[in-house]
């Protein structure tokens, strides 16, 4: 039998980490991404990656560390691969200082460790402000390196569009589409590994890149992969408002000492910083003695909720607070914050070591998404994921600098898995669907190019974004949630009647957005009605009508699938895996 | 009172071989506006300042906090990234073309592939031995991460190859992005055991002696990359190389 062969989707660290692992078990490895692998959305990550080294003399264990990751997601996830992923942090982070990530240093040249949120440890290593720029600029030079070899096959500039499936619903190979050409194909492997991301652009604008739209998950959603824990979103705290997208204000400027204020007395107009300390409301530090500003996000995000909406105190009445930093020194703030400095200033135009930050909460990421095993697999044979666009690491709410490392393992756990699996894959009768699919595909693009409607998909989109910001983000109410679930409804019955602007066979990208936009609508179902359904709250997800957490009816994970009815997906709950930690109430405002 | 305008004149092209054509278009200002948010203005209504229906903008983007490189282009004649070209600091009418250097595939939209083919032909990588657990990694000091780390930041926009005058297909000049990368490679501990090899691989032609020295690239950077720096170390590195390859025949 020939070497397996396997597709891997998406260039970001996950999907990077899994085509090394394949390249170096002596697999081939075809590797798709819409963008040069090096232009994915792992080069936003700023702040750090977690893994307890316990480097400075604190006492910190790798237990520690499970417990605060399985503590920070009020206890949803399955603990079994949390505590996997948490023992193998401190090898990644050596494993990626050996290929080179110029990881900050201490004056003894071992790497430095700051504090995130979440935690009361120094375990977050960091190079500078750009970490996973330069974690995953490591693992594409190692990607390249394998290129070089020949193990490894860049297919850039190509965007998924589904799974092909034999006539036992395995996974046989993809089709995709040559976003310059715009070339249909299919393409053969033996396992497919989805590494596609998160899911922002459901809600517009968010601290996400443009790619990061959810098609390619919602692709494999539709095709009958279980969606898990989509209601579960992540409102970063420090974001700057723009017009085009949500930049985001690391947690690291908190962990560096960082300090979010507003002033006691609404409309305060005196200069900043003639606003003595006494007059100055440091609500995280008051509301929250033990974590202070390093509370974890959903805690900081609804506190800043709490200020602006309830007690009024936003500045000049706007929906804004400082974000603090000009009590450190400059050099210390260059040395380990430049990079997100740069952007405040660029973007705003003020210099953050003089002036406060003005910042807001903004969508950041998903802790839902396709639902796999403790082997990374979802529940359709041969189709693995890894790194946001799965579940599993992060229940409710994840801790700031858990994703590098849960994309990283995620990745290299799905690699060597899916690799063993396509070596014991029986091989497909007739050509394993690749035709019926390739067809399938070719119909819908045809009618989607030609279709003779007059609703702009941009313009749609921007209505599917405000209706899920404003219903199903920080604070939710069942009654909002059903408005935004029809919302999405009425959005895919217009787009029906969608009109390409563009009906040109190169290069066109509002054919390619508008097939996204297509998928966006349907998962967008998975978040809306998943949080309809959870009638507590829990980490990330607070319904003020059900204030508490339910263990008893909600310790479950959520399954959608999707059924094509015009009511939405169906869904399923699932036991948590809870045999190492017995879930506790969450509190910050206390010890743990 | 009718609201505040942006104009812009956008150079179309619908393919390669499509004549280029200027477009102009008439936006509602918005506090904070960039040229992207420009763009997907015109997505959500493809009209042109006249009044005539045309198509979105083709053009690459992606992270929109200039970390992830792609949307370089000419803006009112400058190579640079187009999420932090913020319209209140551009004169207008802001005139926004392709980079020049690179096939043009359509509108804005270039093919800058060659960047990643020339960072393998010098091996920009360190070569480790495997990815399982062989312990922490060589010991460095602050001073040499701070030197390292801003040659790391290169985002691969390739505005300074853009730029550069030598950079065009008679030289086959490699450009000053991938020099700064020979140079950090070059200086890592286990790095450097491919120095001789990246060296070489910049003697010949098209290698760093085609650089003219006009400092375009530095100047262009939207990182500031010490990029002039870097061709100078490089440059003597490679000439002590040729020297050695001389001498040992």
């Amino acid at each position: 039998m020939a070497a397996p062969r396997i597709i891997v989707v998406g260039g970001g660290l996950a999907g990077l980490a899994a085509v090394i692992k394949i390249a170096e078990a002596g697999g081939t490895v075809d590797l798709f991404s819409i963008v040069p692998v090096k232009r994915s959305h792992s080069v936003c990550a700023q702040g750090g990656i977690n893994a307890a080294k316990n480097l400075k003399g604190e006492g910190d264990t790798t237990d520690k560390h499970f417990d605060d990751t399985i503590y920070g997601g009020d206890f949803l996830a399955n603990q079994t691969p949390v505590k996997a992923m948490c023992e193998a942090a401190p090898a990644i982070i050596d494993l990626l200082d050996r290929m080179g990530v110029p990881f900050n240093r201490t004056p003894e040249g071992l790497l430095d460790f700051r504090r995130f949120g979440g935690t009361l440890y120094n375990r977050t290593a960091f190079a500078g402000a750009t970490t996973g720029q330069q974690l995953l600029y490591a693992l594409d030079e190692q990607v390249r390196r394998h290129e070089h070899d020949g193990k490894v096959r860049k297919f850039e500039g190509w965007e998924f569009l589904s799974a092909v499936l034999d006539s036992n619903g395995t996974a046989r190979g993809i089709t995709a589409l040559d976003l310059r050409t715009m070339e249909l194909r299919s393409f053969p492997a033996d396992a497919i590994i989805m590494a596609t991301g998160g899911v922002g652009a459901l809600f517009g604008k968010s601290t996400n890149s443009v790619v990061c739209t959810g098609s390619a998950q919602s692709a494999i959603f539709q095709q009958g992969a279980y969606y898990a824990n989509g209601e579960f979103i992540q409102v970063h705290p420090t974001c700057i408002p723009g017009e085009d997208k949500l930049r985001l204000m690391s947690e690291s400027a908190r962990g560096e000492g960082g300090r979010v204020w507003v002033p006691r007395t609404a409309g305060d107009k005196r200069p900043i910083k003639q606003i003595p300390d006494t007059d100055r409301f440091y609500f995280l530090e008051e509301w929250y003695p033990k974590y202070g500003n390093l509370v974890p996000r959903d805690v900081a995000t609804r506190a800043i909720h709490k200020v602006v909406y309830e007690l009024g105190l936003g500045l000049d009445g706007q929906p804004m607070v400082y974000l603090d930093l000009t009590h450190i020194d400059r050099a210390t703030l260059n040395r380990k914050l430049e990079g997100i400095l740069e952007i405040y200033e660029k973007f705003v135009g003020d210099d953050p070591r003089d002036v406060p930050m003005k910042i807001f909460p903004g969508m950041h990421y998903t802790m839902g998404g396709l639902w796999v095993d403790f082997n990374q697999m979802t529940n359709i044979p041969g189709i693995f994921a890894a790194g946001e666009c799965e579940y599993q690491y992060h229940g409710a709410n994840r801790l700031g600098a858990n994703s590098l490392v849960s994309c990283i393992f995620g990745g290299f756990r799905s690699g060597p898995n899916a690799l063993e699996y396509a070596k014991n894959l029986p091989a497909a009768a007739d050509d394993g669907g690749h035709a019926a699919e390739v067809a399938r595909q070719a119909e819908i693009n045809g009618k989607l190019l030609m279709n003779e409607g007059t609703e702009n998909p941009f313009k749609l989109w921007r209505e599917l974004g405000q209706a899920m910001t404003e219903h199903a983000t920080v604070i939710r109410y069942n009654k909002g949630l059903k408005l935004a679930d029809e919302k999405v409804a009425e959005l895919l019955d217009r787009f029906k009647n969608v009109n390409l602007s563009d009906r040109s066979q190169w290069a066109n990208t509002s054919f390619a957005f508008a097939r996204q936009l297509k998928n966006m609508l349907e998962l967008s179902r998975t978040v809306v009605q998943g949080a309809m359904l959870r009638n507590e709250s829990r980490g990330a997800h607070y319904k003020p009508d059900f204030p508490d957490r339910n263990d008893e009816q909600f310790l479950k994970t959520t399954k959608a699938s999707f059924t094509g009815s015009p009511d939405g997906p169906r869904f399923e709950y699932e036991e948590v895996d809870v045999q190492y930690i017995k879930p506790r109430p969450r509190r910050y405002d206390a010890t743990k | 009172m009718a609201n505040k305008t942006v104009a812009f004149e956008i150079k179309r092209q619908a393919s390669p071989d499509a004549p280029a054509v200027w477009e102009s278009f008439e936006l509602e200002w918005r506090p904070g506006m960039n040229v992207i948010s420009a763009m997907m203005e015109i997505a959500a209504n493809p009209v042109t300042a006249d009044g005539r229906a045309t198509t979105p903008v083709t053009y690459d983007s992606n992270c929109l906090e200039e970390i992830c490189g792609s949307c370089a282009m000419r803006i009112n004649g400058k190579a640079r990234m187009a999420c932090s070209a913020l319209v209140d600091n551009l004169e207008q009418p802001i005139r926004v073309e392709p980079l020049s250097k690179f096939p043009l595939v359509r509108d804005l939209q270039v093919d800058r592939h060659v960047l990643f083919e020339n960072l393998m032909a010098v091996k920009a990588w360190v070569p480790v031995d495997g990815t399982y657990d062989l312990g922490s990694g060589p010991r460095v000091f602050p001073q040499q991460q701070e030197a390292n780390y801003p040659l790391s930041n290169c985002i691969s926009c390739c505005c300074c190859m853009d730029v550069c005058p030598q950079f065009n297909e008679d030289t086959g000049f490699v450009g000053a992005a991938t020099i700064a990368q020979v140079k950090l490679f070059n200086n890592h501990p286990t790095g450097k055991v491919f120095k001789e090899d990246r060296l070489r691989a910049l003697a010949g032609d098209g290698g760093i002696q085609e650089c003219g020295f006009a400092q375009n690239c530095v100047d262009t950077c939207p990182k500031q990359i010490p990029l002039t720096d870097a061709i100078s170390d490089v440059s003597r590195d490679v000439i002590i190389q040729k020297a050695k390859d001389f001498l040992r025949g």
